[in-house]
Formats: structure tokens, C-alpha cells, sequence
């Protein structure tokens, strides 16, 4: 516990920290939306398509963070827009064409990245480096913060009709569209100030894990968004407080404590874990069993 | 009369199309509200198309609806639109109450919390459909039966007086099937207007009081005993109105 009390004592570390619990927290809340609607493939993709936006933001503006967030941002609704263009004009579906869309995108990026002049190290962007996390970092990471989950808090009944049914929602005269573009948006911000601490490949893990993990534990969308939020704060910060200890990557340690908790919920959830199906009676529904024993009784 | 006529669903020469290929053609009809009415027809015929557009899902190219004397444009909370059953992700983190709940979030905005007539309403919901002691549980540790209940409890709860239900029968069996039928005859007699799909023309006299026959347009409607008849049947399974379109047909 000495190297805990040590490491907080340090004003960098603590600055880290907090930044960390916002992204952790930013992530974890948003994750809850990203896997009930099964969006982790489109989230991927636009994690790993932030990359070439990176390397053209350092070739235009240097390494000023403008400059990176225009260019991730830019890169990023490129590809998403640019799937759903490719996969409507042609007989494609959207996963292919986001795979695709995404895959080049990101080779594009570190063919720049190796063509930059200012030194930046490739390992950085795509694993996460706290040591850089500068200032202006980390009021990128409170602004987004300050948007994003406030944002979709607000908007959670009708997030939670259109991710539960998108065609009632509609029919209920929701803007099923205009929400689904308020969440690609929320996502991309969130991962741009997460890209520092986790790094382009890494961010999927720190989104959905936290929610992943809930969603094996209760029944209720509020728990998972708020749930998921606090898990992924204290995963964040757990993480942080590892890699600086050990001088390991920061977005491995955080998702490697993050996988550690989904895996632990996978086996021993008291509701949906692996080891409460095994221990199930076969008949799924209790009433069918319920009958099926009286109608045995009767005969 | 008019005091009458205002208790109606109007749907006067109603047109729609899935990219230009006309799946319903200038359709008109009128049911009063207090029936279980069944929309039957081949496969393509445009049953779903006309769920879907009564519940202001779909464009209309041509026509109108008009539901208690007033035009229906878009999407109206009078009306309730029940998903066919492999529309929904049952594994849905929410329980039955949860689920009914969601039909008074339109009536409470954004922010304001449940207030006690909200929770009465949804109370009184979940009595309706008899669930009241399957409450709790999640909504995929629910019968067949069970889940229909809980989405009309859903529509009760939001105070729809327009049912519209794809296929509800289907994939029941009998004992579930009978309770499915006084529930919603329970509904008619409240005054609200059911009108769902259905293939199976041999439940037909016992489910419903009126019926819509379509084949891409209107072959007959009203009530059973004079409109269900093997003229009418042979008419709307035998005629291919769209026979040439039928390959590029989304339905």
C-alpha cells in the first residue's frame, strides 16, 4: 500500500487520476448504449479509423490537440458516413463495408504516422501513453465529459425506447434518426479523450467492457448506464494506478482490469453467470417445470 | 349520426409504396371502434404495410386517415403498434413492469418523474393482462402468451385506443391462444379498436367480429358473417394483383 499513498502523492499521478475516472466514467455510460444496440462493431471502427486522422492533424498542425481532435473527428464521421454511403449504393451490408472502410482507413493512418516529421511514436496512439497527458488533454476530457454524459442522461426515455424497439419508437413519434446521430457523436467525442489514456485499439475494451459486465449482473437500462459508468471509473483508475507502478501501457492495464471483472461476472453472476446455468434445473421456465411435475403427480 | 361516425377509423384511398412498387392501392375502408377486427390475406398482401402505415410508420403516397372525426398524420399516441414477436431483443435488460412503464414516458416528457397516476395506470395495467404476479421477472423468462400480455399492457398503460397487432396469434397454443382472445375481447368491450393480422382462416369466426380482406387492395371488409365467405376467401388468396412486381416486393 506504500507505492498507493507514494503515487498519490505525486500532483502528476493525481491529475491522471481524475482524467482517468472522467474517461472511465464518460465510457462506461456510453458503453451501456453501445451494446444494447449492438454497436461494437461500428464503435471499433471508428475508434481505429481516428488514427489517420491523427497522423494528417500532426503532418497539418504539429502536435497541437485542435489540431488532432479536427482531424480524429473528421476521419472518423468519414468512415461512418461513408459505410452507410457504400453500403446503400451497392449490394453490400454495412458490417463489410465498415470493415473495410475502417481496415484501410487505419493502415492509411500509420503509413502517415511513418511518413510524419515530428517524432511521435506509433506504440502512443495506438496503446495509450498517460505520461503525455498534458493539460490541455484533460480539459478536452472534462469538456467532453461535461457534454456527453449529461447529454444522454437527459435523453435516456427516449434512448431506451429506440434502442428497445427503433420501429415503435417511431411509431411513438420519436426522432429515431436525429438520436442514433446524437449517439455516433457522443461516441467519437468520448473516444477522442480517451485516446490518450488507452490508445486507438484499446478503446472498444474500456467502452463495452464496463457495460458488458452489468448487463451479466441485473435486469435494469438505469443500473447499466449508471452501473457501467462507476465500473469503468474504478477500472480506469485501478489500471492507472497499475501501469504507473509496473511502467506498463496504460490502456492494457486498464482493460486487462476491466476483462478481469467481465470474466469474474461471466462465472459467478448470481442472475446469468456460467455457473448458475449449470446449477439450473433443464426446464427454463419454473411454471413449465411446475406443470410438468403435477401432471406427473396426477398419473 | 355524426355523434356515431366520430367513434371511427376512416382510411379513405390509401396508397403506399416500398421504393415506387405500390404494396397497398388506393385503399378505403371504415370500422368502428369496439371491434376485433382480422387482417387477412396471402403472404405480400399488404397486411404489415397496413399495420405499419396506420401506426404512421411508413409514407403515404396517396389518401388519408382520420381516427374520432380528426386526420391521423404521423405518429399519435391514440395509437398502439405490437412488433411481431422476433422483432424484440428479449434478453433486454428490463422486467415486465419496466416494459409497461415505458408506455407513459411520452406523456412524461424528458424529465418529470412517475407521478401516482402514472403508477396507478401502469398498476391497473399489469392487472388487466393478469400479470400482476409476474411483475418482476425478466421479460424473456415469459411464455408466448405471457409476452403478448405484457406488450398490450405496455399499449394500456400509454392509453391507446387503436391496437394494432402483427400476427399475435401466431406460435400460441390453444389454452393460450383462448385467454389471448378474451383479453383482447376484453379490450373491445372498454371501446378501443383492435385490428390485427392473422393467417389462419380456420380461427377465424371465433377471433374476430369484423374482417379486411386484402390482396394488394381491398377485396372485401366487414363484419364476419357476411364478408368472411368462400367468394371473398377464394377472391383475395386466388387473384395476384401484383404478380409481375411480386419478386421486387419488400413485404
Amino acid at each position: 500500500m506504500e507505492w498507493l499513498s507514494e503515487s498519490l502523492q505525486h500532483d502528476f499521478m493525481r491529475r491522471v487520476l481524475v482524467g482517468g475516472a472522467l474517461i472511465g466514467f464518460t465510457n462506461g455510460f456510453l458503453g451501456a448504449f453501445v451494446v444494447l444496440r449492438r454497436l461494437a462493431l461500428m464503435a471499433d471502427s471508428l475508434s481505429h479509423s481516428l488514427l489517420p486522422g491523427l497522423a494528417l492533424g500532426v503532418m497539418l498542425f504539429g502536435l497541437a490537440p485542435a489540431g488532432l481532435f479536427v482531424g480524429a473527428l473528421v476521419a472518423a464521421l468519414f468512415v461512418a458516413l461513408g459505410a452507410q454511403l457504400l453500403a446503400r449504393s451497392s449490394r453490400l451490408k454495412e458490417d463489410t463495408a465498415l470493415g473495410i472502410l475502417y481496415t484501410v482507413a487505419f493502415s492509411l493512418g500509420v503509413v502517415m504516422i511513418s511518413f510524419v516529421k515530428v517524432r511521435v511514436s506509433l506504440m502512443h496512439y495506438l496503446f495509450g501513453n498517460i505520461l503525455a497527458l498534458s493539460n490541455t488533454d484533460l480539459w478536452l476530457a472534462y469538456v467532453i465529459s461535461l457534454v456527453v454524459v449529461p447529454l444522454l442522461a437527459a435523453l435516456q426515455r427516449p434512448l431506451l425506447l429506440t434502442l428497445f424497439d427503433p420501429t415503435v419508437a417511431l411509431s411513438q413519434g420519436i426522432r429515431v434518426n436525429a438520436l442514433n446521430l446524437i449517439l455516433m457523436l457522443c461516441l467519437v467525442l468520448t473516444m477522442i479523450a480517451s485516446l490518450q489514456a488507452v490508445g486507438v485499439i484499446l478503446l472498444l475494451g474500456l467502452l463495452i467492457a464496463p457495460a458488458a459486465t452489468i448487463y451479466l449482473l441485473c435486469d435494469s437500462y438505469p443500473a447499466m448506464l449508471w452501473g457501467g459508468g462507476f465500473l469503468g471509473m474504478f477500472g480506469s483508475c485501478v489500471g492507472l494506478l497499475i501501469a504507473d507502478r509496473f511502467d506498463l501501457p496504460s490502456g492494457a492495464c486498464i482493460v486487462l482490469v476491466l476483462g478481469a471483472c467481465f470474466f469474474l461476472a461471466y462465472l459467478f453472476s448470481p442472475r446469468y453467470g456460467l455457473i448458475r446455468r449449470w446449477r439450473r434445473p433443464r426446464h427454463f421456465h419454473e411454471e413449465s417445470l411446475a406443470r410438468w411435475q403435477s401432471e406427473h403427480h396426477h398419473d | 349520426m355524426s355523434a356515431m361516425h366520430s367513434h371511427q377509423l376512416t382510411v379513405s384511398d390509401l396508397t403506399v409504396s416500398y421504393d415506387r412498387i405500390p404494396a397497398l392501392h388506393h385503399l378505403s375502408f371504415r370500422v368502428d371502434c369496439g371491434r376485433c377486427v382480422g387482417l387477412l390475406g396471402p403472404n405480400g398482401a399488404g397486411k404489415s404495410t397496413l399495420l405499419k402505415s396506420l401506426a404512421g410508420l411508413l409514407p403515404m403516397e396517396t389518401g388519408a386517415i382520420s381516427f374520432h372525426g380528426h386526420a391521423v398524420t404521423g405518429a399519435t399516441q391514440d395509437f398502439a403498434y405490437l412488433p411481431q414477436r422476433e422483432q424484440i431483443d428479449w434478453d433486454f435488460p428490463t422486467t415486465v413492469r419496466g416494459l409497461v412503464e415505458m408506455g407513459r414516458f411520452l406523456r412524461l416528457g424528458w424529465w418529470r418523474t412517475f407521478r401516482d397516476e402514472d403508477r396507478v395506470a401502469v398498476d391497473e395495467a399489469i392487472a388487466a393482462m393478469k400479470l400482476t404476479e409476474l411483475a418482476h421477472r425478466q421479460i424473456s423468462a415469459l411464455s408466448g402468451g405471457q409476452q403478448q400480455r405484457a406488450f398490450l399492457a405496455r399499449a394500456l398503460a400509454q392509453q391507446a385506443h387503436v391496437f394494432l397487432l402483427d400476427e399475435p396469434f401466431t406460435g400460441l397454443d390453444k389454452p393460450t391462444q383462448d385467454s389471448l382472445k378474451l383479453l383482447l375481447r376484453g379490450l373491445r368491450d372498454d371501446g378501443k379498436l383492435i385490428i390485427a393480422s392473422h393467417h389462419d382462416l380456420g380461427s377465424v369466426p371465433e377471433l374476430f367480429d369484423e374482417v379486411l380482406l386484402l390482396n394488394g387492395e381491398l377485396i372485401a371488409a366487414g363484419p364476419v358473417a357476411e364478408t368472411f365467405t368462400p367468394e371473398h376467401i377464394a377472391k383475395a388468396y386466388s387473384t395476384r394483383v401484383f404478380a409481375r412486381l411480386e419478386h421486387g416486393m419488400a413485404v
